[in-house]
This record gives C-alpha cells, structure tokens and sequence, in this order.
C-alpha cells in the first residue's frame, strides 16, 4: 500500500464519519462542523487527484464562505439547542431504509459496468491546474461564466429581498 | 486507484445525504445534507473527469470539461445557499420554527 | 334529360312553404290569411298534378334527379321523383281530395284560437308535403322519409287536442303501431341494399336485378314489405291504432285515416308489385290477411255506436278489401278502389263531421235521429255516400268492389264468398248508421235541436264535390263485361303492372261468369240495404248489446288481448328493468364505482399528508424503483 492509496482510505474514513456525524447529531452545530470536516476531507481527495484549483475553491467557497453563512444563521437566531421535537420512529426508519435501498441498487448496478476497473489518474496531470482550467473557462466557457455572474447577482437581490424586515 | 472505489464513496456520501433529508426535521439540517449530496457528485465528476483523461491518452484538455462543471455546480451552490438561507430566516421570524413538518400547508 | 316534368318538385315544395309559413306565422296571421294559404297551396299542387297527370297521360313518363342524397361507397341513393301513371293518380287523390278537405277545415276548425288553427293548417300541409315525397319518390329512401312524415303528421293531428289525455295516448298508439311497421319496413329497405344495391324502383324491378334475389329472399322482403304496409295501412294485426285515431279532428280522419294515409301500404304494394308477384306465398298471405281483416273490422262496425268509429272500422275493412285485391294479383282493382273509397269515404267522414258540428260534438249516434229534417245537404251527401259503398250498381263502390271480388273469385271461390260476406255486412251497417242517424226521431237534449243547422258553405261545397265523385268516378273503370273496352283505368295503369300480369297466372273468368256474379252481389246488397233500413229507421238498437253483440261492441276484445299478451308482459318487463335491473345493478355498478374510487381517494388521502418530508420519501422511492427497472429489469 503506498502512500497514495494509504491517503484515500484515511480520508475516505473521514469523509463517511463526518458525513454520519450531520446527520446523527442533535446539536446542529456539530452538524455544520461534521460537514466542514467533510468538504475538507472531499478537498484532499481533490488534491490527491491534483485537481489543485477545485481543492482551494471548494476549500474557500464550501467550508469557508458557505458554512460560515451556515453558522452565522445557526447562532444569530440561537438554534444550537436540541429544538427538535420527537418525530415519527416509523418514518426515520423507512427514511433510513430508502436511502440504503438507494446505495444498494446503485452499488448492484456498478457491478456490472465495464468501466469499474478503469483507473483514475492520481497525483499527476495537469488538467486540474489553474492554468489550462482557466484558459479553457475563459474561451470555450466563457459565456456561461458571464451569465453565473448575472446568477449571482440575482441571488444576491433575492436574499435581500427575502430577508428584508417588512 | 481504480474508478469502483471512487463510485462507491460518491454513493456513500450520497445515501447518506438521502437519508439525511428524510429523517431530520429540521430545516437547516437538511439543507446541509442537500449540500452534502451535491458534493458527492462534485467528487465523482473530478474523478470521472481524471479517468478520461487518461482513458484519452492524457491529451491536453481531455477531462476540463468534467472539473469546470464541478466548478459552475460550485457556483449554483453559492447561490441557492444563499437564498435559501434566506428562505429559512424569513420562515423562522413567522413562525418560530424551522421544522420543516410544520410548514404543512401543501396539505391545504 | 331536360322533360318538363322537372318542375314537379314544386308539387311537394307549395305544401311545405305552407307548413312553413303557417306554422312560423300562426301568431302572426289572422285566421283568414292562414286558412287561404293553407287551402291555396294545396290548390296549385293540385293544378300542377292535374297538369302532371296530363303529361303522363300523353305518355310522358319521367324520373326527374335532383341532386345525390346519400352516397356511401357503391350506394348511391339520388333525391329523384318519379312521376308516372301510378303516382299520376295518388297525386290526383291526395292533392284533390286534400284539397276540399282543407277547404272544409276552414270552416270546421273556425272555432279554434288562431295559434292552434295555424298549427293545425300547418300540420295538415306537412302531411300533404310527406304524403306526396312518399308518392313521388323515386326509390324507397324518399319513399321512406315520406312514410315516416306522414307517420308524425298522423301522430300530431290524432294528439291535436293533446290537453286531453286519452287523445295523446290515442296518439301515442298510433305512432308506436306504426314504428312497428316502420321497422319491418326498413329491414326489408336494408335487405334490398345489401342485396341489390339500390334502391330505386326502375333499377331494382327489372328482370335481371330480380334474378339476383332467391326465391326466399324475395318472400322475406316481400313479407317485411307488407308488415310495413299493415302497420300503415290498418291491417291485422296492426289495425288497432285506426279506430282510436278517430280522436283527431274529423277533417283529419277524412284526410289521413281513410283518403290518403292509410293507402300507403297498398301504394307501396302496388309500386312493387314486380317483387309481390314473384312470391306466390305473399299474396296468399296478403290475401289471407285482407279478408280477415275486411270481415273483423265490419263485424265490429255492426255494432259501435259511435259515429266515427263505425267509419273507422269500416275503413279498415275497405283497407282490408284492397289488400285482398292486391293478395289475388289484381293490382288495378286495388288502385281503383283506394281512389273511389278516398273519394266516398272522405265524404262520409267530412259528412260524420258535418252531423257532429251540427250537433255540438255528439259524436254518439244514439242521441241522433231525424237530422234529415234539419241538414238536408248532408243528408243527401251522405246518402250517396252510404250508397256508393255498399255498392249500389252505378255508384262508384260498386265498380271497384265488383272488380275486387272479381279477381278474388278468380284467386279462389272462397275468398269471393267471404268477400261478398264482407260487402253485405258493410252495407248493412252503413245503413244501420245512416237510418240512425238520419231517420226516425231526434233523441238528443232539446237545447242540442235547437242548435240544429245546415252547415256553412266551406263544409257542403266539398261534400257535394265529393259525392258527385263518388257517384260518378267508377265511370273510369267499366268492367269489361259490361263495355268492352272502357276500363279507362286499367289502361292507363298498364305500364305499371304489365310485368306482374306477364307472371302471374292467367284466370280469365268469362263475361257470364262475371255478369253472373255482378248481378248476385248487387241483389244481396240491395237486399241487406232494405232490411238494415227498415230495422233501423223507426226504432235504432238503443238497448245495450247482449252475447255476441257485445263482443262485437267490444271489438272482439283485440284491445284488451293486445294488453294481456302484449302491452301488460312489456311494461312488467319494463318495471323489471327499471326496478331491479336498473336500479340494483346498473345504478349498483356505477354508485360502486363512485364508492370504490371514493373509499380509495380516502385511503390514498394518507399519503398527501403534505409534509415536505413524505413527499421526498415518496421520490426516492420513486427513484429506487426507476434505478431497478433501468438496471435490472430492462435487457
């Protein structure tokens, strides 16, 4: 086992345990903290696959800017405690029960694809890097990239319009 | 590392993300585990993006495409979380609540 | 292709244009006006038949094409007329006779509200109109649209009273009677169709069209045919509706149930009378069946005491008389007779009319007596008439009966002593109703004498038209034994009937034989007309019928037999359906249907719980199951 595949399985590790910490814990922000430790753990697989520009972004966007929204609503409006009420028993384990139905048919389905043991390029490459990323955003993709801007913009009127006190 | 291992941590993450949002109730919770889901197609696109680039012979932009994708899925992200958030503070200054059972006026 | 007698569609057309104008403006126009254009139409159809019949007369036999009606396929059925010597006559009959009678009805109906006397003028065209497209047509669609007209024109003339309810019911009767001829009718129209291909006269009664047809089939059509005719033509066993439909104004009955209407059945018999002649079987059943009905409806004449009612079964018997006619092959002698009977039946009628308006609307005779004293112009009329169809040698009845029996002995000696039977029992009660009538006291209230007029000119005018007729019109049929050579009739009708007679056997009764048989009917009738006057004249049977007298009053019961076997089973079938079927099954299914799909919405009303949370489960379920039929299922 090299230090490549010895890197995946530990993050690999810590990405399920996080991903399970959102969704078992009570505390919400155990949960947001579970799901920042997630991103960064998605983030070293990023840079295992030297995909280094969707590492940072994902880093400064996900972990950095959109949980820090997440915790900033999570504590201004002082929802840390366990406020939430006993739910259905039932409806948690079909809950739980469909999800794992999920996996199972889409892991069944895998099985028999031909691509299962084609091998993804690690630690190498260039395709990740800021350059030829950037150099093809801003040719092939570069109208897309302009209309996400307008996207922007509207999300941005839209929140403050939504979250304006009447 | 062959493409499987990858598939099936994407899978992973995203049952739970699934299961997340049937089981919890409250509103942020499963916000963050749309969140979570979305970011296990991110993983699986960079991967699938690495494995074709190879697949072509590690030709120069072979597999971009895969990881600008990722990259404008980031974006939409942004947004929606920042409107949503919104959504959830306008719903918690009315009602008081952020369970998502609550708000069960689709019945009506 | 251009023939003069192309305009003829406006024989047809005057009397719908008065329908139409009457009938949108009998609020509108005074009685007058409606009474002129209702008279008037019929008057210039009249014209323009008299006209028609002359072009005929000079050999002008046309089939005028107007545009195609139906074409579906190989079927192509053309609107046409055909205008020939048999059409000729009806036309001649229905617009003639049809026109004293609206003439008469001016001055009958005056009583009326000026909406119900526009809606009667405009009914009575409409028959007219249907009437003459069922004459006209040339192929058994028009015929049919014609038949089925005059049908409803029976229908809303019998119900012309409608408030009062056994006049609809009356109504009602003769309309579902007559359905039922109607579909015998139609299937033999769909038999030809599907056998021949067509349906017009000139191409479906020629040899080689006829070869197509077997023996069998052709007795089927032909015995459909004439189920047709019975329903139309009052015969057994469908004769029933005839003597109730003597509820419509009197006029009507003058007009439809005994001059025009009811002559239709013997008009279609004679216009295929190509395809009777080839099933020897029909006739016999045709024959069979209009002696039967002769000889029951006269026995039920001798006894009803209503005026109308008499005539009514005596029609039905003459109607019986002409299929006799028709069922020994003598096809002229049945055409001669539906002219002459329209002509002293009409009169008869209109007179019986004459008698009720004078009398306030008795219609009973038994409560007339001596109105020769106070209505001297009908009773003269109507003693002609009484004469004319007992068949008094010389007056026009005897001449076509004479024929009929003629041809009936020729057929067989048996039908010819039943037929004489039936002449003498028609000149008895005829006599027995007029010397009721007209001799003796007056037996009704006194205010009713003092009411006791001669009617109007509009009423006489037309019965003394009408009993001239009657008088002389058997003039155009002479029998042969007695003039060579002056059967004007016969020889006009030739072209129409000389295929069948080329089939048909030959039975030459000789002139002696014929005198011979003249002379004993004539001898019979005058006798009975002796005895039945001077039975009647000084004291009528006012006593209530005993033994078979009443069942004769009772019209042998036919009525209460068509209710046991028929009308009761059908309505307790019907209240079966209604009650068991209907409401426990049917209503049972669909209020189960309603009750399952709402017990269901019910239960799956669970599901839309409207939680955010039951709806994403449901989706990933939905998912899950996509996933495994797209994975696994699908190969």
């Amino acid at each position: 086992m090299n230090i490549t595949q010895l890197l995946f399985w530990v993050l690999t590790v810590i990405a399920i345990g996080s991903a399970l910490m959102i969704v078992t814990s009570k505390n919400p922000v155990y949960s947001v903290l579970g799901l920042i430790v997630t991103f960064f753990a998605i983030s070293g697989h990023y840079i295992l696959m030297n995909a280094q520009f969707l590492a940072i972004v994902n880093i400064i966007v996900y972990a950095g800017a959109i949980m820090v929204l997440f915790l900033f609503v999570i504590m201004l409006m002082n929802l840390s405690k366990a406020t939430e009420t006993l739910k259905n028993k039932w409806l948690q384990i079909v809950g739980a029960i469909a999800g794992s139905c999920l996996f199972l048919v889409l892991i069944a389905a895998l099985k028999n694809t031909e691509v299962k043991q084609n091998l993804v390029e690690m630690g190498t490459g260039d395709i990740g890097l800021v350059k030829s990323l950037g150099r093809e955003l801003f040719t092939t993709f570069v109208i897309p990239f302009e209309i996400s801007s307008v996207l922007f913009l509207s999300a941005m009127i839209g929140s403050v319009v939504i979250g304006k006190k009447e | 590392m062959p493409i499987n291992y990858y598939i099936t941590l994407a899978l992973c993450l995203f049952a739970i993300g699934v299961v997340g949002v049937l089981t919890r109730r409250n509103a942020i919770i499963v916000f963050m585990c749309v969140e979570l889901m979305l970011n296990s197609v991110n993983l699986l696109l960079v991967a699938f993006s690495k494995m074709h680039h190879i697949a072509k012979g590690a030709a120069a932009t072979a597999g971009t495409d895969g990881q600008l994708f990722v990259f404008f899925i980031m974006v939409v992200a942004a947004a929606e979380v920042s409107v949503g958030l919104a959504i959830i503070v306008m719903m918690y200054r009315n009602v008081h609540s952020i369970n998502i059972n609550f708000l069960n006026r689709l019945k009506h | 292709m251009n023939n003069v007698l192309d305009i003829v569609y406006w024989i047809p057309l005057l009397p719908l244009l008065g329908c139409i104008i009457n009938g949108l403006g009998r609020k509108s126009l005074s009685k007058g006006a409606i009474g002129v254009i209702g008279s008037g139409v019929i008057l210039a159809s009249f014209v323009l038949s008299l006209w028609a019949f002359f072009q005929v007369r000079a050999g002008n036999v046309h089939t005028a094409e107007y545009f195609p009606f139906i074409n579906v396929g190989n079927l192509k059925i053309p609107f046409a007329f055909q205008i020939d010597q048999l059409s000729a006559i009806w036309l001649l009959v229905i617009t003639g006779v049809g026109f004293l009678i609206h003439v008469y009805s001016t001055s009958y109906m005056h009583d009326e509200k000026p909406e119900h006397f526009g809606r009667y003028f405009a009914y009575l065209n409409l028959f007219v109109f249907s009437m003459l497209l069922l004459v006209m047509g040339a192929n058994f669609v028009i015929m049919f649209i014609g038949w089925e007209g005059v049908g409803l024109c029976s229908y809303l003339l019998i119900g012309f009273w409608f408030k009062k309810k056994e006049y609809s019911k009356a109504a009602n009767k003769a309309f579902i009677m007559n359905r039922i001829g109607d579909l015998a009718f139609l299937i033999a129209l769909f038999m030809l169709i599907n056998k021949l291909g067509t349906t017009t006269f000139s191409e479906i009664f020629t040899s080689a069209s006829l070869a197509k047809l077997s023996g069998r089939e052709i007795t089927v059509i032909t015995l459909l045919l004439f189920v047709g005719a019975t329903g139309k033509s009052a015969q057994i066993p469908l004769y029933t509706w005839l003597p109730d439909a003597m509820a419509g104004p009197t006029p009507v009955s003058a007009l439809i149930h005994a001059a025009t209407m009811v002559t239709a059945g013997i008009y279609m018999i004679a216009r295929a009378n190509l395809l009777f002649s080839m099933a020897p079987a029909t006739l016999n059943v045709i024959a069979i069946i209009g002696i039967a009905t002769a000889l029951l409806a006269a026995t039920i004449a001798l006894k009803q005491n209503d005026i109308k009612k008499v005539l009514a079964y005596s029609t039905v018997s003459q109607l019986g008389y002409m299929f006799l006619a028709l069922g020994s092959g003598a096809y002229v002698a049945a055409v001669f007779h539906v002219m002459t009977h329209a002509f002293f039946k009409a009169l008869l009628f209109l007179g019986s009319g004459s008698v009720i308006h004078a009398m306030g609307g008795e219609q009973d005779m038994r409560r007339m007596g001596g109105l020769s004293k106070y209505m001297k112009v009908t009773n003269i009329t109507f003693l002609l008439g009484c004469l004319a169809i007992a068949g008094i040698p010389g007056f026009s009845g005897f001449f076509s009966k004479d024929e009929i029996l003629a041809g009936a002995f020729a057929k067989s000696p048996v039908l010819y002593a039943l037929g004489l039977l039936g002449a003498l029992l028609t000149a008895f009660y005829m006599f027995r109703l007029y010397a009721t009538t007209f001799k003796g006291n007056f037996r009704g209230t006194q205010e009713q004498e003092h009411h006791l007029h001669e009617s109007p000119a509009a009423i006489t005018v037309p019965l003394i038209v009408l009993a001239i007729l009657s008088v002389v019109g058997g003039f155009v049929g002479v029998p042969g034994f007695i003039a060579q050579g002056a059967h004007a009739l016969s020889d006009f009708l030739k072209p129409v009937f000389k295929d069948s007679y080329a089939l048909l056997p030959a039975h030459e009764v000789s002139h002696s034989m014929e005198w011979t048989l003249a002379g004993v009917s004539s001898l019979l009738v005058i006798v009975v007309v002796v005895i039945a006057w001077s039975r009647f004249a000084k004291k009528p049977d006012l006593q209530p019928a005993t033994g078979l007298g009443k069942v004769l009053e009772n019209k042998w019961y036919v009525d209460e037999l068509y209710d046991t076997i028929i009308v009761r089973p059908l309505n307790a079938l019907g209240s079966f359906l209604s009650n068991v079927v209907d409401r426990k099954v049917v209503d049972g299914v669909v209020n189960g249907v309603g009750r399952l799909v709402s017990y269901g919405g019910r239960q799956l009303r669970w599901l839309q719980s409207g939680q955010t949370g039951s709806y994403i489960l449901m989706m990933v379920l939905g998912m899950v199951l996509i996933f495994i039929v797209q994975f696994f299922l699908r190969k």
